[in-house]
């Protein structure tokens, strides 16, 4: 999709990029407990003595967390696998009391799958590419460390721990940092119209380790390294760009690149290398005893099937066939609220092209001056809609519609009665229309003659003089008539 | 299968249990006679038979997602080696 080389001394180097991205599945409790999954609760109060690992306590896996993966796994046209397993990976460290993770080497829930990115998925126009998915598995969460409270001793606070993620592994067909950096955007819209995960990357909800090695084009793949919890986009692909220039001059100084993991440091915008352990990675996989195995039956992947909402890329298509244009469609479904938004203020009645400019021009705009998201809008799609529809009846133009929309999100006020209050009602009133005009003509004699003389452009100060002269409440098409008969 | 000494120190180590060489090598000989009490089953003809998942024939019972559990930090520190106000405290580990 991108050419993306790197100029070394002796010659071109491709980019190999694999992402493996932990979502954190939305659920009420955890993965194999009945503890809350609240985020922000003070520590180690969501947790059960089974999330802290007591002796004798047995895990009830939670069907809402199988349920979205398979639906996430839907979403990306994955196969399903209707018998899965729970393996532990046995590894030691402080924020796991059980010694080791619940999670599924051998036997995924999902299985192959793929995504389609763009690498601007504003322009239709803009080539895609297939990013192959290698599976989805399901597995806990660890508790979180804090090492700066205490001058000789760490914190652990379980209230993540046993939260479920789905740990989304794609095939290592990503070519450069654009192309990672699309992928995660599709994934979390993709995740966020199905609801399996809030896709929120500051609260952790959505992390990525990074696979990335360097090779001659078209070569034999070169040695990877791993760059863990990464937690933004823009980190990712800065992350990205940085460790293949590193593995690049390393090769071409007579190093080898070796396979280690590695963190991203932001601030240095560097990664650098984990102090690795020896048998770090010696994680004995065997099948957890205490777990039977995952059998979907026909009814639960129905269910899964039947509750998929319409995804991205159908929505672009029914919108553009809603005489959208390619663009709009395009932003509009970008990102589920805003397809949700749009969606509403169309059951409220809005014209799909008035709702798609208005949303898109006044709402977004305003929004970003208020340095808002749209989840928090100070107006909800049916007040909107109200507003909108005095447009579409020409109770008021659309410059006094802007004004009005200035008001609702200072006042809260609904539309109708901020016209009603202000008297911004658009007048049909021919006679009091005429008279400006006449007003208007007389007092720009010579600009009437420039006009009759054929400077055409001089009918927009006509029309601006005439609304500013009736304050903006004159309906602007009779205001046209008008001053066409008047002017000849 | 066999374990050896080095075999043994690995295990421990990644298990975090501390053992001295002398018991090390007592648990080479202790390790192997288990694994060769278990190998006797090799002796056993499982072809076309499917890999058996559980001892008794049951099926997954799955949980409802509704919260019924936690809140018991008490509980949970009860028996914390060693507690600092609402978190288990553990010797500093830092990467």
């Amino acid at each position: 999709m991108s050419e993306y080389r790197i100029q070394g001394n002796t010659g071109e180097w491709e980019v190999v990029i694999g992402l493996e991205v932990h979502a954190q599945i939305t659920s009420e409790s955890k993965l194999f407990s009945g503890s809350s999954t609240g985020f922000g609760a003070e520590p180690n109060s969501h947790v059960s003595l089974v999330d802290a690992a007591m002796p004798g306590m047995l895990p009830v896996p939670n069907r809402e967390c199988l349920r979205q993966a398979v639906r996430t796994g839907m979403a990306i046209n994955a196969q399903i696998n209707r018998w899965s397993r729970f393996d532990r990976k046995n590894y030691f460290y402080a924020d796991l009391p059980q010694g080791y993770q619940i999670s599924q080497l051998y036997h995924p829930i999902v299985g192959e799958g793929e995504i389609e990115v763009t690498l601007n998925e504003k322009d239709p126009d803009s080539p895609t590419k297939k990013i192959g998915i290698e599976r989805i598995h399901v597995e806990q969460d660890a508790g979180k460390l804090m090492h700066d409270q205490h001058p000789t001793m760490s914190f652990v606070d379980l209230n993540r721990s046993g939260v479920a993620l789905m740990e989304i592994v794609s095939r290592p067909d990503i070519s450069s940092p654009q192309e990672a950096g699309a992928y995660l955007k599709k994934l979390r819209s993709i995740l966020r119209y199905v609801g399996s995960c809030d896709g929120n990357m500051e609260q952790g909800s959505m992390r990525a380790d990074v696979n990335v090695s360097v090779r001659k084009p078209g070569g034999e793949l070169g040695t990877r390294t791993e760059t863990k919890n990464v937690n933004s986009i823009r980190f990712m692909m800065q992350a990205i760009e940085y460790e293949a220039q590193r593995q690049v001059d390393l090769i071409e100084s007579g190093g080898a690149v070796v396979q280690e993991t590695r963190l991203f440091d932001p601030n240095k915008m560097e990664t650098r290398s984990m102090r690795s352990k020896e048998d770090a990675h010696d994680y004995r996989y065997f099948p957890d005893p205490d777990l039977l195995p995952v059998e979907l039956d026909d009814a639960f992947l129905e269910e899964c099937r039947a509750s998929l909402p319409e995804l991205p890329d159908a929505k672009r298509a029914r919108y553009e066939a809603l005489g959208l244009t390619a663009y709009n469609a395009a932003v509009l479904t970008a990102e589920a609220e805003t397809a949700f938004w749009f969606e509403d203020l169309l059951a409220e009645g809005v014209d799909a092209k008035q709702a798609s400019n208005w949303l898109m021009s006044e709402l977004f705009g305003a929004l970003n001056k208020l340095g808002k998201t749209l989840d928090e809008s100070p107006v909800n799609p049916k007040q909107a809609a109200e507003l909108l529809g005095l447009v579409a009846d020409g109770t008021i133009s659309g410059s006094i519609a802007k004004q009005v929309f200035e008001i609702m999100l200072e006042t809260k006020q609904g539309a109708s009665a901020i016209v009603e209050e202000k008297g911004l009602k658009q007048t049909n009133d021919t006679g009091a229309i005429e008279a400006e005009i006449a007003k208007i003509m007389a007092a720009n004699e010579d600009k009437v003659t420039e006009y009759r003389s054929g400077k055409d452009k001089l009918f927009g100060f006509f029309v601006g003089q005439t609304m500013k002269a009736m304050q903006g409440k004159a309906n602007p098409q009779i205001i046209n008539d008008l001053l066409k008969k008047a002017l000849g | 299968m066999s374990v050896d000494k080095d075999t043994v120190n690995k295990i421990a180590r990644l298990s975090r249990i501390a053992i001295s060489d002398a018991e090390a090598d007592k648990m080479v000989g202790e390790l192997n006679g288990i694994l060769a009490w278990v190998e006797q089953l090799g002796e056993v003809d499982v072809t076309g038979v499917e890999p058996m998942t559980a001892v008794i024939s049951n099926k997954l019972r799955l949980r409802d997602d509704v919260v019924t559990d936690g809140d018991v930090r008490d509980k949970v520190l009860a028996n914390a080696p060693a507690r600092e106000g609402s978190f288990f405290g553990v010797p500093k580990v830092i990467e």
